[in-house]
């Protein structure tokens, strides 16, 4: 499966979803360079058994992170749609996780600035390593043109019930 | 200067009875004796505990549980953790296996393991968040179910955090109990809910922001850890089927499926297999626990006289024991008792186990509606699920069960005035232990003639013993990957997972030092604490070092009808199996070994064990 061109986005199917974290594991080991599953951008969320859902930065096309962001920290990276951190602006005022829909902007403790996922810069690693795993649930795609992809932004909670209600309810 | 990877060198200790919270440092070479999880646990028991193992009553104060990881766990694909303690079951030392998520949020705490002892007044739970830790009020938590626990703790404490607990069974002290983690998984050898009981400890909730400690080779650990995905993640059907597929293989085709309290094992009923129930109960597959690229876990669903009922699989273990052993085949109410099993915190296998023994003496008239206050019948899906309920909460002929199919023998031979053999021959169990729902009179099975009867954990069929001892066949295998804490169906060869160890840690472990060091020296404490047992019951390995009498009996039907394992090769193999891993006829540590394993202190226990059974 080769990476598309242009502006990515990542594409989940719950069903597929196992719930195993590999997806946090990965991100965590290419961006930190240990296993460190809080500073992952890629988060599981669980409420209900099988039900788990990935929850991650979907780049809303409004981005109100980045017109948030008082000190510039935040910006778009055009060539692939991701929201990219300047470390060294970012005071981690938390306007950012006020403004994103889903609070998913991560701040961690021993890191001086919010984790956002970049989308690898054009090649996500959870959605390789869960391809690797055999799972599937990730697939990257063109980022889609539907401005609806914003509502996948939401609390982590709010996911996982919502999800885990369907099922079992 | 002794550097230390994979594990952090630190305890995390809370003694309810004072509320005293501290750290522990382990020194890297205990690590390096004894790897971590079982074998720290084992370690630690006999540290602390060894001296006065006999008196140590396992559901008092006095007892210690531990809840450990080991080096491997967070790196290795698939996640365990390790629960011991004195156990309740055996007098000895169990390493509990459970896949937890609270295994990998423990070390990202900062801790390699938690270690509580003394025992609280009031209910309460353990909220572990990195290194701040509190004992918190649990008066509003006691006596909810699993599923109402879990979402009542995530209540609690404001979201989803990782936590292991007890239902119902735990707190009423039942042997068989459970330590519970994430709706339907159990460490349920050892019957450590049952000691979570009775320090009044509800659920240890742990929230671990950190990274995993450094691994000594970074370059290695990247390579192994994709071959060890690449290698689980081929094994197409496991994913696809898990260990559900078992009910219909290990039945029908290696006849050694538990039946009806192992009057048979044999079956060829389709209904008992993995197509249908795929078909008619799964409603979500893959379903996987932390790191782990295996999935072998799948939740099925099931509605029984209205109610909705979720458990896993049922997995082989829970299906096979709570279905066949009790003559249910029907599924839908097999996933209903394994559902209440797991929402009440009973370990399917040792309630499966005790509540088939209870149907049999029932069939065979030596229980009666008077002793039980209802009728027990193969496959009554109504009175066995009574029956575990008043298991669970001690309820009438329930506290009788409740202490386990070994103490309930021996509880119904006084009762009715019956030498105590004539209960026991019913009891499908070694030392204590329920026997997994793997046979071995087919032969066609994993397990060998000594698989249980030599087991330094009884029945456990996560931890059979078998010849060579220097082989995957021996219990060092079972007991080394409790100790670097990996999940078994994960595990690859062992050249690849020692590699693996050695990536991490920074160790040179060769095959050598696994089969001829660490694995008997884990072992040997095992087993020396095993035979001290106490206070209420006492192993003698000329008796106790058997096979279930049941196991004596030829398979009555399917296509091994008339296999046996005879009693002369039982014993042939054990003294074989104990003299490779250099103890005595006895299966009592030599001298020599102890010193060669550099367990000098033992050396006089082993002294006194020897007088007293009467052995040159």
């Amino acid at each position: 499966m080769s990476t598309p061109q242009g502006q990515l986005w990542i594409l989940v199917d719950y069903t597929a979803c196992s719930g195993c974290r590999l997806c946090e594991i990965a991100c965590s080991l290419k961006h930190e360079g240990v296993i460190w599953p809080s500073a992952s951008r890629i988060t599981v969320y669980e409420h209900y058994p099988g039900a788990p859902v990935p929850q991650y930065c979907v780049q809303c096309p409004d981005y109100p992170c980045v017109n948030a962001c008082p000190t510039k920290a935040l910006r778009v990276d055009q060539a692939t749609g991701a929201v990219l951190v300047d470390p060294s602006l970012c005071t981690l005022c938390l306007k950012c996780v006020e403004a994103c829909p889903g609070k998913i902007p991560k701040v961690v403790k021993g890191k001086k600035y919010v984790l956002i996922c970049d989308l690898c810069m054009g090649d996500p690693v959870c959605a390789k390593e869960c391809s690797r795993a055999g799972y599937n649930a990730l697939k990257v795609i063109r980022k889609p043109a539907n401005t609806g992809i914003k509502h996948y932004a939401k609390p982590g909670s709010t996911l996982a019930e919502e999800l885990g209600r369907k099922y079992f309810t | 200067m002794v550097y230390l990877f994979g594990s952090w060198g630190r305890l995390l200790r809370v003694d309810l009875s004072t509320g005293r919270m501290s750290t522990e440092e382990i020194h890297p070479m205990t690590y390096r004796m004894y790897v971590g999880g079982r074998g720290l646990a084992t370690y630690l028991l006999w540290r602390e505990l060894g001296r006065k193992w006999r008196d140590v009553d396992p559901l008092g104060p006095e007892n210690i549980l531990t809840v450990l990881t080991g080096p491997l766990t967070g790196y290795y694909p698939g996640i365990k953790l390790v629960v011991s303690g004195k156990s309740p079951q055996s007098g000895g030392v169990v390493g509990s296996a459970v896949s937890s998520h609270v295994a990998y949020a423990i070390k990202a705490a900062g801790y390699d393991g938690i270690v509580v002892s003394g025992a609280s007044r009031d209910p309460v739970y353990l909220y572990v968040k990195d290194d701040s830790v509190e004992v918190r009020d649990a008066s509003k938590l006691w006596g909810l179910r699993g599923l109402e626990l879990v979402r009542a703790l995530r209540d609690d404490v404001g979201r989803d955090l990782p936590s292991l607990y007890i239902g119902p069974a735990g707190e009423n002290l039942v042997r068989t109990a459970a330590v519970m983690a994430r709706w339907f998984h159990a460490a349920g050898y050892g019957g450590y809910g049952a000691v979570m009981g009775s320090k009044r400890l509800k659920a240890i909730v742990v929230e671990g922001s950190g990274p995993l400690p450094p691994v000594a080779n970074r370059d290695d650990f990247a390579k192994l850890r994709y071959e060890v995905i690449d290698k689980v993640a081929a094994r197409t059907t496991f994913r696809r089927w898990g260990t559900t597929s078992g009910l219909w293989r290990v039945g029908y085709e290696t006849s050694s499926e538990p039946i009806r309290n192992w009057q048979e094992e044999w079956h060829n009923r389709e209904e008992f297999s993995h197509a249908p129930i795929e078909r008619k109960h799964w409603v979500k597959n893959p379903w996987a626990d932390w790191g782990c690229p295996l999935a072998c876990m799948k939740v099925s669903r099931a509605v029984v006289d209205g109610v909705i009922y979720l458990t896993d699989g049922p997995d082989y273990e829970m299906g096979a024991y709570l279905g066949s052993n009790l003559g249910l085949f029907e599924v839908d109410k097999v996933i209903a008792l394994s559902a209440i099993a797991d929402d009440l915190g009973l370990c399917g296998i040792q309630v499966g186990n005790v509540v088939g023994f209870a149907v049999e003496l029932f069939e065979r008239g030596m229980l009666t509606e008077d002793d039980v206050g209802y009728t027990l019948r193969w496959g009554d899906f109504k009175s066995l699920k009574k029956l575990l309920e008043d298991i669970a909460y001690r309820r009438g002929f329930g506290a009788v069960l409740a202490e386990g199919v070994y103490r309930s023998a021996v509880e119904i031979a006084k009762r009715k005035r019956l030498p105590v053999e004539d209960v026991l021959k019913y009891a499908v169990q070694v030392k204590g232990i329920g026997v997994g729902a793997h046979g071995i009179r087919s032969r066609k099975d994993y397990p060998q003639p000594i698989a249980y009867a030599a087991s330094v954990q009884g029945g456990d069929h996560t931890s059979v013993a078998g010849l060579p001892a220097n082989s995957e066949e021996s219990e060092v295998w079972s007991a080394f990957l409790d100790s670097a804490v990996i999940c078994m169906f994960t595990s690859v060869e062992e050249d690849t997972v020692l590699k693996f160890l050695n990536a991490v840690t920074g160790w040179s472990v060769t095959k050598d030092e696994l089969y001829g060091t660490i694995g008997p020296r884990i072992l040997s404490l095992q087993r020396i604490l095993l035979l001290l047992g106490g206070p209420d019951v006492r192993w003698d390995p000329r008796k106790h070092d058997d096979n279930p009498p049941r196991f004596y009996e030829p398979l009555p039907t399917g296509p091994y009808a008339g296999s046996l394992v005879p009693r002369e090769e039982v014993s042939k193999n054990l003294v074989e199996y104990y003299r490779q891993l250099g103890w005595d006829d006895l299966g009592i540590p030599t001298e020599e070994t102890l010193r060669k394993l550099g367990l000098y202190d033992a050396v006089d226990v082993v002294r006194a064990l020897r007088r007293e059974l009467g052995a040159s």
